[in-house]
């Protein structure tokens, strides 16, 4: 399920995010190849046993070249910031794809050591399997009910962590249906190397299909059912809940607050519970 | 309360048949040394010619043999990462991940703290005095307890193989895993314990070099006439007193936490990991800064000495040096792009990091500028430093790709990083340590390094490490995320297995520096170097004898320009035997450093352990100590005039025999410096 994001980009989002680093990697070849070059070059001519070559011990400072070094370089970082700082803006995580398309909902938290999907608009609740339909945008809230962890789908974006008593958000895209890889990718401990869950994007008729065989599950995840898989545990096979306890993913970010002042919801940064 | 804090039976490492192992070398490496030295009866020796000197040559050597025998350590636990990682596709491989994580964990902290510090500050400690032609540091003793806690910091790790487990919360023991909630036990307590009191050695060495330059340069040297090295050593000391405390702050609210049930940086109650992650990483990127400058400074050393030809553009590398230390303060944020910060925070914090590349830019084209028309003599020195400068263009490169807060969010955490990281510190900062260990060896032990065997080093650690390090570039790109014990996918694998191999090439260089050190012991009468100035060197520590007398120079220099040595010996003032000599003071002995360095060591065993009437005990000994230390009027001595003059004597006669300086016999060698050619 592993593929090369940058080769094989499998969203807009990736897309983006690779062309830029092809960009910049572009950019930066004006100083890197002369620095090969001037190093292969310097090696040969001006080795000591070549006399031919001009030998000026003394020569310790040049007027353009100091131009050309501190020029060239803050050039090249000034092209590169003014888009840094485009690119940054237009792929925060925390923006939503594409405005007029309502985007998929599903809640996400990480435990020890597997991922729980809770899909609010269709009152189901997974475990390790992340399914939705290709061609709409999926907006992830993400927390943690245990350590930091980081939550990445590279095939079609970047990763954003999850921490407890705190949501983060993402948004992705898949352009066709695939199956791809997600996993934690922030270290939590001894079933860190398992902490991973298939992320499906279908058609749309599939994924309405398989929303009605998760509520036909017969497991609900309530808050018994929800400790017992809170506790640490590996390899976890994929399960369905066919409904869940309601609030859960606000209750368990406010198991960690301790002041109500806190509670105020921010734009900007790491939000706390609403 | 129990005598042995909470130490049970248990603690002990047989619970597996590695870790036993592990900890059955580690005693036997230690009761190796005992052995070796009680065979030779040189405990007398030892004692007072090392463990109490306060020479700064000596401490200074000191620094580097414990860094030395940190890297070994902490390659062991390379070696076994890479090879479980090439083992463990669908498999366990051989380390559970209890153990692994432990091994990542104390590669980390080892690599940086221990290896690359103590590496650096010995360099330091050798030559930065000599280069501003002074005696010694500032506070010769303060160097002394410097050493000695830094070295009790490392013993701490050591000790965890035998005693208890080390932490597997990885070199930044990241809350709240390395809370008290999700990982009990001693182990992050080791790391915190280690990284504490080194940290504060660290703080005062910085302290201590910035006074000695400040204080205590030669008649004449003035600030812009400072030898490159000593000026990023300035520099670098100086991010170590601010960055520091930082990480003091840190650790010591983490091990509040942990020891006295605190919330800083708890999953709730009030707690934020977030704020231990900015605080570490306000120290923890002028760290990468505060180990890189000082081999920015040995470079520039080697590139003019062995290109025979002034540094180009001193002033420029100067002030790019300065920036970049300033830049270094300004760019922490970029270790957690994909916190969820706003883009604003995120593209602030991108470009201040992107805009690091232009001074380091400008560095590499004076570099290359230096050779331009030199004449490059392709000793071992200069072999690192070309393979730095190939390498760590390619390191900067996947530097400034993390920069940019998109690309960071797609290979933040995974191998491209690990390789990012190791592209900028094996070429960047090992092998400006090895070029500085393998040029001034001579200064150090009065004979040079066979340079076959160092350029054998050069090739395998090059090789070795474009195999270890290119293939996880890919790895990154193929999702593979760092620290994992075992995996799945199968395209992996194959990445694995090359970089294993190059894990193994780079022990092979570690290899070829042994055998290197131990034919140039064999050879040393061949390899002598006679005049102190085994490469027609340019700065004054090559005007002091190899090894430099106990206070380095008889008469104090007069310094006229940059580049005084090269300077002296164009007007034909070098290697004149002054008519008489005057009384020098020097530090007496004492071995008060090294017991408050051991003392420190059982605090924090006893903290670790909570063994509290061991921590208090020690503790107020080492009060009493610096009480006594402060009370002492006699921590100097006086050597006489006359036993100055016997040692110079007895070089100049040396100087006098050697026919001709060993630099004339190189092909490649352009000439001594002419009354004219200098500025």
């Amino acid at each position: 399920m592993a593929t090369a994001p940058i080769i094989d980009p499998k969203g807009p989002i990736i897309l983006a995010e690779r062309n830029l680093m092809f960009s910049a990697t572009a950019i930066m070849m004006i100083v890197i190849l002369p620095a090969f070059l001037m190093t292969a070059l310097f090696i040969w001519r001006y080795r000591g046993t070549n006399r031919k070559a001009r030998y000026t011990p003394d020569l310790a400072y040049f007027w353009p070249v100091e131009v050309v070094v501190w020029g060239v370089p803050a050039a090249i970082i000034l092209w590169l910031g003014i888009h840094l700082w485009h690119n940054t803006y237009e792929l925060d995580p925390y923006n939503a794809i594409n405005p007029s398309v309502k985007p998929l909902r599903v809640d996400v938290i990480a435990q020890d050591w597997k991922w729980l999907f809770i899909y609010p608009e269709q009152d189901i609740a997974v475990v390790n399997e992340l399914v939705f339909p290709a061609g709409r945008p999926l907006s992830l809230k993400i927390t943690s009910d245990t350590v930091m962890n980081s939550f990445m789908i590279q095939a079609l974006g970047g990763q954003i962590f999850a921490m407890a008593g705190m949501q983060t958000r993402l948004h992705l895209l898949a352009d066709e249906p695939g199956k791809f890889w997600g996993r934690n990718v922030q270290y939590s401990g001894a079933g860190f190397s398992d902490q991973q869950f298939r992320a499906i994007a279908t058609t749309n008729e599939d994924f309405d299909a398989w929303v009605e065989k998760v509520r036909g599950a017969e497991e609900k995840l309530d808050t018994a059912t929800y400790e017992k898989l809170l506790k640490p545990s590996q390899k976890v096979p994929v399960t369905y809940y066919s409904d869940y306890e309601l609030n859960l993913f606000d209750t368990i970010i406010a198991k960690y607050a301790h002041n109500d002042a806190d509670l105020t919801p921010s734009s900007e940064t790491a939000e706390p519970a609403q | 309360m129990e005598i042995l804090g909470r130490f049970t039976i248990d603690s002990l490492p047989f619970y597996s048949v590695i870790a036993a192992s592990g900890a059955g070398v580690t005693v036997l490496g230690g009761l190796l040394v005992v052995g070796v030295i009680t065979w030779f009866g040189a405990w007398r020796y030892v004692w007072t010619e090392w463990l109490t000197s306060l020479d700064h040559k000596k401490i200074g050597i000191m620094y580097i043999m414990v860094a030395l025998v940190m890297l070994l350590r902490g390659f062991v636990d390379a070696a076994m990462m890479r090879s479980q990682q090439a083992i463990a596709f669908n498999s366990d491989g051989y380390l559970p991940p209890s153990h692994f994580d432990q091994i990542f964990s104390s590669h980390g902290t080892i690599m940086i703290f221990f290896m690359a510090m103590p590496f650096m500050a010995g360099l330091i400690n050798l030559i930065m005095p000599q280069q501003i032609g002074s005696r010694d540091v500032a506070f010769p003793f303060m160097n002394s307890i410097s050493l000695w806690i830094t070295t009790a910091g490392a013993g701490l790790v050591l000790i965890s193989l035998v005693i208890g487990r080390f932490s597997t919360a990885g070199w930044t023991g990241y809350p709240p895993y390395s809370g008290v909630e999700f990982t009990p036990g001693v182990g992050v307590d080791y790391w915190i314990w280690a990284v504490l009191i080194s940290g504060i050695g660290s703080t005062m060495s910085g302290i201590n070099f910035v006074a000695t330059i400040v204080k205590c340069r030669a008649p004449g040297m003035y600030m812009f006439r400072l030898p490159l090295f000593t000026w990023t050593v300035f520099v670098t000391a100086a991010l170590m007193i601010f960055a520091f405390p930082a990480l003091t702050v840190a650790c010591t609210m983490l091990m509040l936490d942990r020891t006295l049930d605190m919330h800083f940086f708890t999953n709730g109650m009030g707690g934020n990991m977030m704020n231990y992650i900015n605080i570490f990483w306000l120290w923890g990127h002028p760290e990468v800064y505060i180990l890189v400058l000082p081999a920015f400074g040995v470079f520039s050393e080697v590139v003019a000495i062995f290109s025979q030809k002034r540094l180009f553009a001193y002033l420029s590398l100067v002030f790019a040096t300065m920036a970049i230390a300033f830049l270094s303060f300004t760019v922490w944020l970029h270790h957690f792009f994909t916190m969820g910060s706003s883009a604003k925070v995120n593209s602030f914090f991108g470009t201040m990091t992107s805009i690091i590349a232009v001074p380091t830019g400008v560095k590499v084209f004076d570099w290359l500028m230096t050779m331009f028309r030199g004449r490059i003599i392709f000793k071992p020195p200069m072999l690192y430093m070309l393979g730095f400068l190939v390498l760590f263009v390619i390191g900067g490169l996947s530097g400034v790709l993390l920069a940019l807060p998109p690309v960071d969010y797609v290979v933040h955490n995974t191998t491209f990083l690990v390789a990012h990281f190791h592209n900028v510190i094996i070429p960047g900062v090992v092998f400006g340590y090895l070029a500085g260990y393998m040029m001034w060896f001579p200064k150090a032990f009065g004979f040079k390094l066979n340079e076959k065997w160092g350029a054998w080093s050069f090739w395998c650690w090059t090789i070795g490490f474009i195999l270890a390090f290119m293939p996880l570039y890919v790895l990154g790109f193929l999702g593979m995320p760092r620290r994992m014990e075992h995996y799945e996918i199968a395209a992996w694998q194959p990445h694995l297995i090359v970089a294993a191999v190059g894990a193994f090439i780079i022990f092979l260089g570690i290899v070829c520096m042994a055998i290197q050190l131990i034919v140039s012991l064999r050879d040393r009468e061949e390899l002598v170097d006679m005049t102190g100035d085994p490469w027609n060197g340019r700065s004054l520590e090559w005007a002091t004898s190899s090894p430099a007398a106990p206070y380095n120079f008889a008469v104090i220099p007069d310094v006229k320009g940059l580049d005084a040595f090269w300077q002296m010996k164009a007007e034909g003032i070098a290697y004149k035997q002054p008519d008489h000599y005057e009384d020098i003071t020097l530090p007496r002995n004492s071995s008060l450093g090294l017991m408050i360095g051991v003392l420190g060591g059982v605090f924090g065993f006893a903290m670790i352990w909570w063994i509290w009437w061991l921590a208090i005990l020690s503790m107020g000994v080492i009060a009493v100590l610096i009480i006594i230390r402060a009370c002492d009027d006699h921590t100097n001595f006086v050597m006489p005039a006359s036993e100055v003059k016997a040692i110079e004597d007895a070089w100049f006669a040396k100087i006098a025999k050697a026919p001709r300086n060993e630099m004339e016999d190189d092909p490649g060698f352009a000439g001594f410096p002419a009354p004219e050619g200098t500025a």
